[in-house]
């Protein structure tokens, strides 16, 4: 098993923070308000792919010693145009396209509910305050064998988790993400069902890596990457990050999972990432993060095996894919 | 007329790979991942080219015009460009020549042994394209060899539609232009054996 040390701090190496935040007070004071404005009005947000969200700093978020430090982050257009986000469309530049003009984020509910004590219901502005936000930057890896980095913001899930108080029959945490037909593909067209719903055994939930994110680059997060609110398990494949959450429920019982429905021999429950075990069509050996031209080597557990190996000891990874 | 058009389709033919290379040179929107893309994209071309060439004989068949026969050879060698096109970019910028990995891919993962038969099926064809080979082999041992378009283009389709993930729309579409394509060609071949019996 591959065990990491935290490297040298790079993070601010490659993208100075302050640089980067101040760039756009810049370019807005450079161009001007006005121009701003005009332009806004002039060229709709789903044409011009542009998220409302854009610009829109998160207050008070602290950097967390659980960020991945050893990683060059990838830009804020790589990681908001290359999306897979099927409600809005299956290529990956689709979800920046129409997830801006037809996920409306704002008002929003999230209902948490199931094996609770506490039954909870979170409106829009409640999301932002769960807990302190921490900016959380993790690898992430998808299924398709390619990763990138992501500077998220967002909470521990654990920290929502606690406020409900399971009962002792809460094994499980399902997520359910919003659906409107009209507004997004039908399940038909995307070859998986909707609404998207995935599953967590309540330890993977509690691990203090699982968090709920509801910004990037230390603003909100856009539409295109799961707005309002997601989740992110920087150890599993990319699309156990279910987006844009409407509900979570404690449960008993190991919920159903939206890929694992539509193909259970390519896509299990756990879907951590692990190259030893390769999805039937395509090895998982390796991948390509987004910027690069040679390919990485993928690693077990995306390379967080020392923080949660110990949630799969005795369990037959193979088997348990 | 038809010398002009040959030229037309010929220019228009190379219009996407020179825009791949203009957007590579430029540092164009090539996506946050561009080998994939020029991956998909030469590959459209080479599905898109190859279903073109497969459409020359109904044409003429339908609208008896036949000088359209004369885009067929040029139609065909674009797929294989493309196709061949395709494969380099995987060789060359996917795997960057790990023949441990390319190999391990073409034996266990059906997508890719059916891409690959693929370009092995256009590799004749292209070669035995040209008027010399026409006459070396005779007319009619030609045109049976070169039926292997067809199953060219069956394993295209497969190739595509083993590779997406669930939402197989599009290699639905073009497994259905083949299908048509294929489907008319049995049933004229049927009919022309039915009236020569009777």
């Amino acid at each position: 098993m591959l065990i990491r040390k935290p490297g040298e701090f790079r993070y601010s190496d490659v993208t100075p923070r302050e640089v980067y935040l101040r760039r756009r007070e810049f370019i807005r004071s450079a161009s001007g308000l006005a121009v701003g404005a005009a332009g806004a009005l002039a060229v709709p947000p789903w044409l011009a792919g542009l998220s409302a969200q854009r610009g829109q700093k998160l207050p008070g978020v602290k950097p967390s010693p659980l960020s991945t430090r050893d990683e060059k982050v990838n830009s804020y257009d790589d990681i908001t145009t290359y999306n897979n986000f099927y409600e809005f469309g299956t290529d990956k530049d689709d979800p920046a396209k129409n997830a801006p003009g037809r996920l409306k984020t704002n008002p929003w509910k999230l209902t948490v509910e199931g094996e609770v004590t506490k039954k909870l219901e979170l409106g829009y502005e409640d999301l932002f305050t769960i807990a302190p936000l921490e900016e959380r930057i993790y690898r992430m890896r998808c299924v398709e064998a390619w990763s990138i980095v992501v500077p998220w913001v967002g909470v521990p899930l654990s920290a929502l988790l606690k406020k409900v108080e399971p009962t002792s029959k809460a094994k499980y945490v399902a997520f359910e993400s919003l659906y409107e037909r009209g507004r997004m593909l039908r399940s038909e067209e995307a070859g998986i069902d909707f609404p998207y719903v995935e599953g967590l055994r309540l330890d993977e939930a509690m691990h203090p890596l699982t968090i709920l994110a509801v910004g990037l680059y230390g603003e909100k997060l856009p539409e295109q990457n799961g707005a309002p609110v997601r989740l992110v398990v920087p150890w599993k494949y990319g699309f156990k990050g279910i987006k844009s959450i409407v509900r979570i429920r404690l449960v008993e019982r190991e919920p159903p999972a939206t890929w694992n429905i539509a193909n259970s021999r390519e896509y299990g429950f756990y879907s951590n990432v692990n190259p030893e075990v390769d999805h039937p069509r395509w090895s998982q050996a390796s991948e390509r993060r987004l910027g690069e031209f040679f390919r990485r080597k993928t690693q077990m557990f995306n390379g967080y095996a020392d923080q949660v190996a110990s949630l799969y000891t005795g369990m037959d990874l193979r088997k348990l894919y | 007329m038809v010398a002009g058009l040959k030229t037309l389709v010929f220019i228009s033919a190379l219009v996407p790979a020179t825009r791949l290379v203009v957007l590579a040179l430029t540092g164009g929107d090539l996506t946050a991942n561009p080998i994939e893309y020029i991956t998909r994209d030469t590959g459209w071309y080479a599905l898109f080219f190859l279903t073109l060439t497969l459409t020359v004989t109904p044409i003429r068949r339908l609208t008896g015009w036949h000088p359209v026969i004369r885009f067929r050879r040029m139609l065909g060698l674009f797929a294989f460009f493309y196709g061949t096109l395709h494969l380099l970019v995987w060789i060359v910028l996917d795997r960057f020549f790990d023949a441990e990995a390319m190999g391990e891919d073409i034996l266990k993962r059906p997508f890719i042994t059916v891409g690959m038969t693929t370009f092995l099926l256009l590799l004749p064809l292209a070669i035995t394209s040209t008027s010399g080979w026409i006459r070396r082999l005779g007319g009619r041992r030609w045109a049976r060899l070169h039926q292997l378009a067809y199953l060219a283009a069956v394993t295209a389709v497969l190739h595509f539609w083993w590779l997406v993930k669930s939402d197989v729309r599009e290699p639905y579409r073009w497994g259905w232009a083949v299908a048509v394509l294929l489907g008319a060609r049995m049933w004229w071949s049927w009919q022309a054996g039915r009236s020569s019996r009777s």
